[in-house]
């Protein structure tokens, strides 16, 4: 009789985790199928239709006609500048990373200070000035600028878990090989660099998304269609669109579609890079 | 501590010969020359679009500035606007009940779920996958999904009022003075605790299970596992998550400058909204300034409460390990 009890209570508990578990999934896909189907719309038959249930005409048009109408554009400016922001936020990271690891100078040793104290400013406090500068440069409205202020703002987090990184390889290694007469350079690119490959995935996917997601500092930096970027450009989609919904839908899924062949691809490194910050 | 096994070094270790040959002259030798040519970009670069701008920031708040004409200094007087400004005053009560309330939203429901997720069962595993998509989403995407979703007229939500019975569904979500804020808040869960969930999942999995056996052979209910056993052990993922669900909060911009800018009234407008309307739409550099300096004060204290009052020192042993 006890043991029944016990199983229906285990079995209850359980049905109702399961339950609550499937609310919240309804609750995260809801929209997301929502914006799916009414992508698949035109604008006449969007208002009319059951916007829950893919019945009547289902088209691809609105694809067509985004892709048309500059999201090419969007798509190519925030692709180059997530590339070049990985690239040089890698490699400016990992040699200052080295340099501090090395501690060879007062200058690195300091350096490390300076940069934990920039860890904790928000980039909305200080999205005035690097304005300032940028238009004091001629850089205003420019993929460059929006390149080495996304890059600066990278380097306090990215030197941090890679400080923690680089300070695991083990000493011996590294004196091992300046007494056999290699300098700083070779240490690096023989040592430091070959080794480096896990962490240097993990920061470069969180710093890639940080990027490619970013909408005030594009909002901020640049205002021509040119060198707008895919958030800042599914912000002026909603203005030129205006009503027509499923067009903006199309929009915005097709914005999210390199992320998603990333997370298909390489769910482990995507999910170790997206949580970098709590992992240092 | 967490996750620091991920980082382990490959087992093999493979150390090639240096060739002295492919070394660019100017490098071989000092010390000194490899930090300039290591170090010097990076911190310059830093220095330079980072810490420069936080001393900039604090001064172009003394003065009076339209962002073309010339600075004109004025002492304290855009400190004194601001502490008379009942926008400003407003923005920030705005600011603080959004970040409170998300807080105390998100935390409960992402521990759940990253427990949830935590367990080994196979449907969990494609539940923990699907969970995450809203990840996948720039700011601005989920801002037009939802604006559509929530549209009073040809909106999902509007449509299921209309033809499914629920009537309740019918509201002006995002255009009504009492539901605007709210609306707004469920959304960034939304887009927030899948992220968080993560966090508290691979906390939760860091647990060692004998601690559990152990307490449940002493008779230990669940809730007093979870208090004393659970909560203890998470005490690093949940200041983690704590600091960057509050600091992201606080700054939190971009889906409110999407879908109220502000309004209805001020009911959604956050003090980083007002910075950066107060800098680029009403061109008041100086005044935008105070704005921005408060802001950046309430990230960084923030950020030092949390890590004092819970006990934790990552940041500060991160650094004695290395000085």
């Amino acid at each position: 009789m006890i043991k029944i009890l016990d199983w229906a209570k285990k079995y209850t508990s359980k049905s109702v985790v399961f339950l609550l578990g499937s609310l919240w999934l309804i609750f995260v896909l809801a929209p997301i199928y929502f914006m799916v189907l009414s992508s698949l719309r035109r604008q006449g038959t969007y208002v009319t239709a059951n916007p829950w249930v893919p019945s009547g005409p289902l088209t691809l048009h609105q694809y067509y006609v985004v892709f048309h109408s500059g999201l090419g554009t969007y798509l190519v400016n925030s692709l180059l500048i997530t590339a070049a922001c990985i690239i040089l936020s890698l490699a400016l990271s990992l040699s200052a990373s080295f340099r501090i690891i090395r501690g060879t100078s007062r200058f690195s040793k300091t350096s490390l200070r300076l940069i934990v104290f920039g860890l904790a400013i928000p980039i909305q406090a200080i999205i005035i000035p690097i304005y300032v500068i940028i238009d004091k440069l001629g850089l205003y409205d420019t993929l460059t600028a929006l390149i080495l202020v996304m890059t600066a703002s990278a380097i306090p987090v990215s030197v941090l878990i890679m400080v923690s990184y680089v300070r695991d390889i083990p000493r011996e290694l590294i004196d091992a090989m300046a007494t056999d007469g290699a300098n700083e350079w070779v240490i690096f690119r023989r040592l430091i660099l070959p080794l480096s490959g896990p962490v240097l995935a993990t920061v470069g996917i969180y710093n890639g998304i940080n990027v490619w997601n970013n909408f005030l500092v594009p909002l901020v930096l640049t205002q021509s269609n040119s060198t707008a970027v895919l958030p800042l450009g599914l912000y002026k989609f909603q203005s030129q669109f205006g009503i027509d919904v499923p067009a903006v839908m199309a929009a915005v899924l097709l914005s999210a579609i390199p992320l998603l062949i990333l997370y298909i691809g390489m769910r482990k490194q995507f999910i170790r890079g997206l949580s970098g910050i709590a992992m240092r | 501590m967490l996750g620091k096994s991920e980082y382990s070094l490959p087992p093999s270790i493979k150390k090639r010969n240096s060739r002295r040959g492919d070394l660019p002259k100017k490098v071989v030798g000092s010390y000194w020359k490899a930090d300039l040519v290591g170090l010097m970009p990076t911190m310059a670069l830093y220095v330079f679009l980072v810490l420069l701008p936080i001393v900039i920031a604090g001064l172009l708040s003394l003065y009076s500035w339209n962002g073309v004409g010339s600075l004109r200094f004025s002492g304290f007087a855009n400190w004194d606007a601001f502490f008379h400004d009942p926008i400003a005053a407003h923005s920030l009560e705005v600011t603080i009940v959004l970040a409170l309330v998300s807080w105390a939203i998100q935390t409960p429901i992402s521990m759940a779920l990253g427990f949830f997720i935590a367990g080994k069962q196979r449907y969990r595993t494609v539940y923990a996958a699907l969970y995450l998509l809203p990840l996948l989403l720039s700011t601005v995407g989920i801002g037009l999904v939802w604006q559509a979703l929530l549209d009073p007229n040809f909106g999902g939500l509007a449509w299921l009022a209309q033809n499914a019975g629920l009537s309740f569904l019918q509201q002006n979500w995002l255009g009504s003075n009492s539901l605007a804020l709210w609306t707004i808040i469920v959304l960034i869960a939304w887009q927030f605790i899948p992220f968080h969930t993560l966090l508290y999942q691979m906390g939760r999995r860091q647990v060692p299970n004998v601690l559990y056996e152990a307490a449940s052979i002493d008779g230990a209910t669940k809730w007093k596992q979870f208090v004393h056993i659970t909560l203890p052990q998470l005490r690093y993922t949940i200041v983690v998550s704590s600091t960057l669900m509050l600091v992201g909060s606080l700054t939190y911009f971009d889906m409110i400058y999407v879908l109220t800018d502000g309004g209805p009234g001020d009911t959604t407008r956050v003090l980083s909204l007002d910075m950066y309307q107060a800098a680029f739409v009403a061109n008041t550099f100086g005044y935008a300034s105070v704005l921005a300096v408060v802001l950046g004060v309430i990230g960084v204290v923030v950020a030092l409460l949390l890590v004092r009052f819970t006990g934790f020192s990552s940041l500060s042993s991160q650094r004695e390990g290395i000085a």
